[in-house]
């Protein structure tokens, strides 16, 4: 079974918010809440690095360890997903998140949080596949048609890389020993444990 | 210098005898110096070694401790550091003492009153009843007692709802069944919530008066609040009641303050401020439950009379005499107690005073 992961190579990566632009028209995220972002470190210095960042389908993901309603779900793809029918948007797996992965719409008064939004990695929901009810919750399901996310697919320099861990791994790999220099799988500690 | 004198010899041997000396600490003292210039020179290796660094691990070194970068992305819930550490503390704290020791405090506490109950029984009024009846709780003192003690109940359930609903209720409701009643209980504890918080200010401005501590207290401690054989002197407020008023002022108000950092997050708090708020919030917040579950006790089923003043506003005299002494004391002199209207004698108006035993 595939254990789908997302890597972004920091040497490839430019800054160009690509990946950005084709989640939100891919699976119409509502304004204000960002599935995915661009973080650029020592901006405009010598050694810039940028890095796009998403949530990284943890395999011990704190978000669901906190949530007071259980309901995220890890799928055999090894997708971490959730149930917007269950959540009630108290914001725990925001507290909780490594990477600031969860959003949330604001609803009504007080600034109160709607139910959380979070990148499904192109696969959707609990609702059956492909259906409006599972469009209009979750966004776009890739990958009940053997796509990959729409982000990485949409990398102009192939920076972002998403698919099953070990091809992913091979991929970036092969670059490193083109390149010779040491490998950045950044977040892949964090999200997947030691020795990953 | 066969002439020299023995004198001038002995001059000369300890001239001589002193170089030697010096001559040996100057060499021994060098010989340990020297020695160390290599530390010198690692120490200033070593800074320009770390000139040298690799830049790339010193960027995810502090990508690693929480740094932040730039990011073009905006909304309420974008953050621009690429991994947030304290989030991962959060939940072990939350998911393991938090939730695994904490729901204790109120099972002791249960515990504690029931061998209490079963050992002592009722706290009784020992002397016969008259029948005569002062006030004790005005009614806008029973108004803000009861709306606090409401909301309280209300937050209280909402509260331990979200935190051990998981654990204890979605075996029982199942996930759907718990969802709905979690989205009621969310939504209910962030909107009583701060209404309860304004019931606890008043209540801490009307009654602050009332709850300085003093010297009548100490004794009322040490005499167990008058549970044992000696009779326990006691103001308007006796010891316990004025533990019970801190308890809420100091713990409580910690509760509320955290509760809104939790309630409105459009204020500028970051995730940090929002977990820490969350886990004072959690543990005194259940701290305050379990003594709700002692003072709801002692005001119901271990005190005779006490359930009276809070629900009619007027206790009997005899409870007054036994729990109250001082208080009643005091009213007599000032000659300000307050009879139900019942027990008024219909006549001119005088301020509610009435002699003692004309009923």
């Amino acid at each position: 079974m595939a254990r789908m992961k997302f890597l972004c190579d920091v040497e490839r990566c430019i800054e160009c918010n690509a990946c950005v632009t084709a989640c939100k028209n891919e699976n119409e995220v509502p304004w204000g809440v960002n599935r995915r972002r661009v973080i650029t470190l020592d901006d405009g210095e010598p050694g810039e690095k940028s890095v796009s960042v998403a949530c990284m389908h943890c395999t011990d993901a704190p978000c669901a360890a906190v949530c007071p309603v259980d309901c995220f779900y890890t799928t055999t793809d090894g997708l971490v997903l959730h149930d917007k029918d269950l959540c009630i948007g108290c914001g725990y797996c925001f507290y909780a998140c490594p990477f600031g992965a969860p959003q949330f719409p604001e609803e009504s008064a007080f600034s109160q949080r709607g139910k959380m939004d979070k990148c499904t990695f192109c696969a959707g929901g609990p609702e059956d596949d492909n259906t409006d009810a599972e469009y209009e919750k979750y966004g776009a399901n890739r990958i009940a048609e053997g796509k990959l996310p729409a982000c990485a697919e949409m990398c102009s320099t192939k920076a972002l890389l998403a698919g099953d861990g070990e091809l992913v791994a091979d991929i970036y790999l092969k670059r490193v020993m083109q390149r010779s220099g040491r490998p950045d799988t950044w977040g892949w500690q964090k999200a997947y444990g030691a020795g990953v | 210098m066969t002439t020299a004198s023995p004198h001038t010899n002995g001059r000369a041997q300890n001239a001589h005898r002193r170089a030697m000396i010096w001559s040996l600490v100057l060499i021994l003292a060098g010989a340990m110096i020297a020695p160390l210039s290599g530390y010198v020179y690692v120490a200033y290796a070593q800074d320009e070694a770390a000139w040298e660094t690799n830049p790339r691990a010193e960027t995810w070194r502090d990508v690693r401790e929480g740094e932040g970068g730039y990011t073009s992305a905006s909304g309420p819930y974008v953050t621009n550091n690429l991994i947030q550490n304290g989030g991962e503390n959060w939940r072990n704290l939350r998911n393991g003492p938090v939730a695994g020791i904490v729901p204790w405090f109120m099972a002791i506490s249960l515990l504690l009153i029931g061998g209490f109950h079963a050992i002592h029984g009722r706290n009784r009024i020992d002397q016969p009843l008259s029948g005569k009846k002062l006030l004790r709780w005005r009614p806008w003192e029973r108004v803000l007692h009861w709306f606090t003690a409401i909301t309280f109940i209300i937050l209280a359930i909402t509260g331990l709802s979200l935190l051990f609903g998981r654990a204890v209720l979605i075996p029982l409701m199942g996930h759907a069944g718990f969802a709905v009643w979690a989205d009621f209980s969310k939504l209910l504890h962030n909107f009583i919530g701060p209404v309860f918080t304004a019931g606890v200010l008043v209540m801490i401005i009307a009654w602050v008066r009332y709850n300085i501590p003093d010297k009548v207290d100490l004794d009322w401690f040490r005499k167990a609040g008058g549970m044992g054989k000696q009779h326990a002197s006691a103001g308007r407020m006796n010891g316990g009641e004025k533990a019970w008023f801190w308890f809420i002022a100091i713990a409580g108000g910690a509760v509320c303050i955290t509760g809104l950092v939790l309630d409105f997050p459009g204020f500028g708090q970051d995730r940090g401020a929002m977990q820490l708020a969350n886990l004072i919030h959690a543990v005194v917040g259940i701290a305050w439950v379990a003594l709700a579950f002692g003072h709801i006790y002692i005001g119901t089923a271990g005190t005779e009379g006490a359930f009276e003043g809070m629900a009619t506003g007027y206790v009997s005299e005899e409870w007054a005499a036994e729990h109250h002494d001082l208080w009643l004391e005091e009213l007599r002199k000032e000659n300000r107690i307050e009879r139900p209207p019942s027990q008024t004698s219909p006549g001119p108006i005088t301020g509610g005073a009435t002699r003692p035993g004309s009923s």
